[in-house]
């Protein structure tokens, strides 16, 4: 399982390495929510440092979305689905290298994100465990509960515009405890803000064993 | 004796359509099989059956020993399958879609770099991405990745289409060598005399059924069953009959 995820994995960032759509056109959208909403509240400095966590994890929730179609357009092209299933690799495998793969490219993006918050709403760090364990917990969730998503919507004609439907609202647990965690590591305040990273390991853990578990049958009725 | 492929009544079902309406087919360990049949007929389903990406909704189906309905992942290790689609990542590179197509089946990178060499996809054409390729050239390099699985069944459908004349050749030449090194072929194809050539047996398929699909069956009389049999196949395929 580990070796066929670790294969699809380095396949997917491959192909976006070489195909350059996450640089080029992923991470400037989400830069650009970030920018638009400066520039919609940048009047009221202290409200936009207030909303920072809130608007880090929509840019990062709608950037991911783009990455979760991106992730299955790649099979889609050539019928490359079928040769997934062909290969003969575990099911099980595929999903964790996918969702991986989603992963990765969502933790590079936070990354940039994150500076890109600093410099313009103007936040400052206090809490840095409570921040990176709410970012990790967050991103499975995000890339496991997409990937399962992405496989279902996968086969349907409609599937660019059904995903986002599928997807959002199941995701407004991750945006809620990911925005309140956050908050209280911005605030110094990490008390406040564990429950809200064990809700996110939960939910983490939840989508990583149901894909883990299903997506190879899902892969099948696609 | 065991089979490379046993079907009996196999029934698929795409979108309530019987694509197989009761499949009866041997294939021995060896054989290089031409399936013959008008569009429509079921062929490609019938291949894609094999390699387990259709369904069986009914009926025995076992490919090298396995239940394709219980073992697919078994099954599809071991077979090879050539599409109509060439299955390859555009933004990879020829060698990158390789690799991946021989490690993914468990096989090696050697084997793999073997099959791109072999298909005369050495040198620049390895470092192109594939969705810069030519029709002919995907279709090479389709058939490299098939090479490079180094299946035991070999499913080949239309595989002469899209290649120029040396491909052809070349594709000729891969089965003939597959065979002998004791593969087993399926070939679906519209190119009969030289599909016929690379035979050593012939079926035919009709409405989702194969005719003359068993081994111990009567040998067949000669006579069209119906207006959509495509007629019988060359001379020297005919003679080399097993059944």
């Amino acid at each position: 399982m580990w070796r066929d995820a670790a294969l699809v994995a380095g396949k997917d960032l491959r192909v976006e390495a070489r195909s350059r759509v996450g640089v080029n056109q992923v991470v400037p959208f989400a830069l650009l929510i970030l920018i638009l909403f400066a520039f919609a509240l940048d009047s009221d400095r202290e409200v936009l440092t207030k909303v920072a966590p809130g608007l880090f994890w929509v840019a990062v929730m709608f950037a991911a979305l783009l990455g979760i179609q991106r992730s299955f357009v790649i099979e889609a092209d050539d019928d490359a689905r079928d040769a997934l299933r062909l290969s003969g690799l575990d099911g099980a495998g595929i999903f964790l290298g996918k969702a991986g793969a989603v992963a990765v490219q969502l933790v590079a993006l936070e990354v940039v994100l994150a500076v890109g918050v600093i410099v313009l709403y103007d936040v400052h760090l206090r809490s840095p465990v409570l921040l990176l364990l709410t970012c990790l917990a967050a991103t499975i969730g995000l890339a496991a509960a997409g990937t399962v998503y992405g496989i279902i919507a996968a086969g349907l004609r409609v599937r660019d515009t059904l995903l986002p439907l599928l997807v959002l609202p199941v995701l407004a647990p991750v945006l809620l405890a990911a925005a309140r965690a956050c908050d209280a590591a911005l605030a110094g305040t990490p008390s406040e803000g564990w429950p809200w990273v064990r809700l996110l390991a939960v939910f983490a853990t939840i989508y990583v064993t149901f894909g883990v578990v299903a997506f190879g049958a899902l892969l099948e009725e696609v | 004796m065991n089979l490379a492929v046993r079907f009996r009544s196999a029934v698929s079902l795409l979108d309530r359509f019987p694509a197989l309406a009761g499949v009866d087919l041997d294939v021995a360990p060896g054989d290089v099989v031409l399936v013959r049949g008008p569009n429509g007929a079921g062929k490609t389903t019938l291949l894609r059956a094999c390699a387990g990406l259709v369904g069986i909704s009914s009926g025995e189906a076992e490919v090298l020993g396995h239940d394709v309905r219980a073992d697919r992942r078994a099954v599809r290790r071991r077979v090879g399958l050539l599409g109509h689609a060439a299955f390859l990542y555009d933004d990879l590179t020829v060698a990158d879609n390789l690799r991946f197509a021989a490690r993914a089946s468990g096989s090696s990178k050697a084997a793999a770099d073997a099959a791109s060499a072999r298909l005369g996809l050495d040198g620049r054409l390895r470092d192109l991405p594939a969705g810069k390729l030519s029709a002919g050239q995907r279709r090479r390099v389709a058939l490299a990745a098939v090479v490079a699985r180094q299946p035991e069944l070999w499913l080949l459908d239309e595989p002469h289409a899209g290649l120029d004349a040396a491909g052809r050749d070349l594709l000729d030449e891969l089965v003939r060598e597959a065979a002998a090194a004791g593969a087993t072929v399926l070939l679906a194809s519209h190119e009969l005399e030289r599909a016929a050539a690379l035979a050593t047996r012939s079926v035919v398929m009709a409405g989702g059924q194969v005719r003359d699909g068993l081994l111990d069956a009567p040998a067949p009389s000669g006579q069209p069953a119906s207006a959509s049999d495509p007629g019988p196949a060359p001379a020297k395929l005919e003679s080399a009959h097993v059944a």
